[in-house]
């Protein structure tokens, strides 16, 4: 967008670099490692979403349907029509630049259609052709230009560039939510069958099954069954969770990461440890086993069907409320999505903590809780017997993830929790945790395996900041309150960082947690030994 | 010696040309913040190729009074780990170790002829090492893209260990507790019908 003149030196000088063009006439290169694969069409089938067909978004010919245009300019309308927001965020930006350096995707590639006001310009450009007088009449001059295949392409590969984490939207002038423009670029998308497999799969299962891998009532009980045997291992206590029980207090649900892969099962079992040790009535679902919801990067409507099943179950088993494990985008859809989709959860009660009489009065409509706000109220009223010398082997910092902190102002929370489980805690730097939090790159579907490279460039900046306090403090444990971050996080550790593991905050309190009737702990949940017991022994 | 002071006196131009024809290989839209953006967190590329390329001048410089080389592998390793993930070819990724030499080559082109002949030894020197530094940058090139096939591979690993365990097709003895593991899934009756 800038148009330097170049000095007498920069023009002398021979280099291999292509000639400056404008980003309209710079053709999009699918790189390898920075897109994900195309969804299967069994995926598409199994919802009933447009255009199922075997593609690769490498393929010169995507089979769209003969008609893809009209479909694409005809969903465009509607929304537009339908969206206020969508209609404002494509007429009101004036190109200040404000958000141009605060995308982590941009701030880490370098590529300038990753600025966040170049990515919301690809679709602009299309809306002013075909939406505006002024893009009508006087096409490029008017910042207006015609759908193409190439542009449409073009579209696709930076929709999927951008994890919807919304920093861009924090330093906006206008309030512009970049994320709402993305999310309605890829519903559009999703009108040609143009998904991906890493996030059509997890709509499909969660559709059929009830959580992302599609695992079965059976496996997702042996699973925690797992957990248990562990427990039991480690704390001499014998835990026996209750699973689709009719007329317990309370529903706890958490994303199906927590279930199956390392490190969000030790987070699942500090869950599992700390009700029992509350003796809290609350049950597990088999069927609303997933707090995740990938519809959410597939369309309003995929998200909107998805999103009921949990306030479904815990209508049929008659519970009172819900409880919600470490999550972040499950979070800001249900507390902030629930209203205009299907109305408040007034069939449930207002949640009250059983062990505190704490009203969560920030929950009337949606009638859940978040883990951390649970925890830190019980906490706060002294209810939990905490050992933070178990955690003394750990030296933790806080990832504020984005759909909590940014989307849901859960600053306060994980961090008292934190502060009270362990007894090394060292903040980041400002601009890069609270509402400034750097994403960890691989959010909105992108934690896919085959766009490895995007997804550490995304998580640059925030695994810079780790860096900085594991040289400054000797920090190795990034904890946080997400599913997505809890798998993320590690190969980003892992490339840019070492030595740091991460961990979900429950996980710390569960080490912490002196529970009524335990043997004398030696090892922390990961079976790793304590530094507080050897340094006694010694 | 003498080379050594020469450089010294123009480290800041050196620095300063090498640091923007480093730049330059990135689109112009993005240079521009790259190289004014002196926040170290918010703009981490800028600032480590900045940090990195001080670093290395100086550490290069160190070596001119000793006999052993320093240890330059991390400030070529900080710049490389993030070429290896953006969108360069492998040599436009090491490519910035060679603009070195030709920043120095042209910022001693205006010394006197009497200056030049006694430091081309001297230059030589330095100009090999500099090329021994573009062959580590081809391993660290490779390390770093190993790395990511390798998190690639331990990624789709980390995901399948559980439900493997779950499913009794893990049989290592060395892993703790298998027996009881297995003992959980046999022995327990999984019956999960909701009640109705």
């Amino acid at each position: 967008m800038s148009n330097k003149v170049p000095t007498p030196d920069e023009l002398s000088k021979i280099d291999y670099k292509p000639p400056k063009r404008k980003w309209m006439d710079t053709p999009v290169e699918f790189k390898p490692g920075t897109w994900c694969y195309g969804s299967r069409p069994k995926y598409l089938e199994a919802v009933g979403m447009p255009n199922p067909r075997d593609w690769k978004p490498s393929d010169e010919d995507w089979k769209l349907p003969e008609n893809w245009k009209e479909i694409f300019l005809e969903g465009m309308e509607e929304r537009l029509r339908k969206y206020r927001s969508f209609r404002l965020f494509m007429d009101i930006c004036v190109r200040c630049g404000a958000c141009a350096d605060k995308c982590h995707f941009f701030i880490g590639s370098g590529d300038p259609k990753n600025m966040p006001v170049l990515r919301a310009e690809l679709l602009r450009s299309v809306y002013r052709k075909y939406f505006t007088t002024s893009g009508k009449l006087l096409g490029k001059v008017a910042g207006a230009r015609e759908l193409t295949v190439d542009v449409l392409k073009e579209i696709w590969y930076y929709m999927y560039q951008c994890s919807e984490c919304r920093r861009c939207s924090v330093f906006c002038p206008y309030g512009i939510d970049t994320a709402e423009i993305t999310l309605i670029g890829r519903e559009l998308l999703n009108l040609l069958g143009l998904n991906t497999d890493w996030i059509a799969g997890p709509v499909a299962n969660c559709y059929r099954t009830g959580n992302h891998l599609g695992i079965e009532p059976h496996t997702f009980k042996n699973s925690l069954e797992f957990f248990l045997s562990d427990i039991e291992d480690i704390t001499g206590i014998k835990i026996e969770p209750s699973f689709n029980r009719k007329g317990a207090e309370i529903l706890f649900v958490t994303p199906s990461g927590d279930t199956f892969a390392d490190p969000g099962t030790y987070t699942c079992m500090g869950y599992l440890m700390l009700f029992h040790e509350l003796g809290l009535d609350y049950t597990w679902s088999t069927y609303a086993s997933e707090g995740g919801n990938f519809g959410f990067f597939t369309s309003n409507e995929m998200a909107k069907r998805l999103h009921y099943k949990i306030f479904a179950e815990a209508k049929r088993l008659g519970v009172k409320w819900i409880l919600g494990g470490e999550c972040g985008h499950m979070w800001r859809l249900l507390n902030q999505y629930l209203d205009t989709w299907h109305g408040p959860a007034d069939f449930l009660e207002e949640p009250v903590s059983p062990i505190t009489g704490t009203k969560f009065e920030n929950t009337k409509s949606s009638r859940l809780v978040h883990i951390a706000e649970f925890t830190a109220d019980l906490i706060k009223h002294g209810k939990l017997n905490l050992d933070p010398s178990r955690n003394d082997h750990l030296k933790v910092t806080f990832h504020d993830s984005c759909n909590t902190s940014r989307g849901m102002g859960i600053f306060e929370e994980p961090r008292y929790i934190i502060k009270n489980v362990c007894n090394h805690f060292y903040e980041m730097p400002e601009d890069t945790i609270r509402e400034k939090t750097f994403c960890c790159g691989s959010g909105s579907g992108l934690n896919a395996g085959e766009n490895m490279e995007l997804r550490m460039r995304g998580g640059f900046p925030r695994a810079n900041a780790v860096r900085f306090v594991k040289e400054k403090h000797g920090v190795n444990m990034l904890a946080n309150i997400c599913a997505i971050d809890r798998a993320a996080l590690p190969p980003l550790m892992d490339y840019w960082v070492t030595d740091v593991r991460v961990t979900g905050v429950h996980e710390l309190v569960g080490n912490a947690l002196v529970m009524k009737g335990e043997k004398e702990r030696t090892v922390d949940l990961r079976n790793e030994p304590l530094t507080s017991k050897e340094s006694k022994e010694e | 010696m003498e080379l050594k002071t020469l450089l010294l006196e123009k480290r800041s131009v050196i620095l300063e040309k090498w640091f923007n024809l480093i730049l330059e290989s990135y689109p112009p839209d993005a240079s521009g913040f790259l190289r004014s953006q002196r926040n170290q967190f918010t703009n981490p590329v800028g600032n480590t190729i900045l940090k990195g390329t001080e670093g290395l001048f100086d550490k290069l410089l160190g070596e001119m009074d000793s006999d052993s080389e320093e240890a330059v592998s991390l400030f070529l390793d900080n710049i490389i780990r993030i070429k290896a993930i953006q969108d360069f070819t492998p040599s436009q990724a090491i490519s910035f170790i060679f603009d070195l030499k030709k920043v120095i080559r042209e910022e001693l082109k205006n010394e006197n002829s009497g200056v030049e002949s006694r430091i081309s030894g001297e230059l030589l020197k330095l100009e090999s090492r500099i090329d021994e530094l573009a062959l580590e940058s081809f391993d660290i090139y490779m390390k770093c893209r190993e790395k990511i096939y390798d998190l690639r591979a331990k990624e789709f690993q980390d995901k399948t260990f559980r439900l493997l365990q779950m499913a009794n097709l893990i049989s290592d003895p060395e892993l703790r507790s298998e027996e009881d593991h297995g003992s959980v899934l046999k022995g327990k009756d999984n019956n999960l019908k909701p009640e109705k």
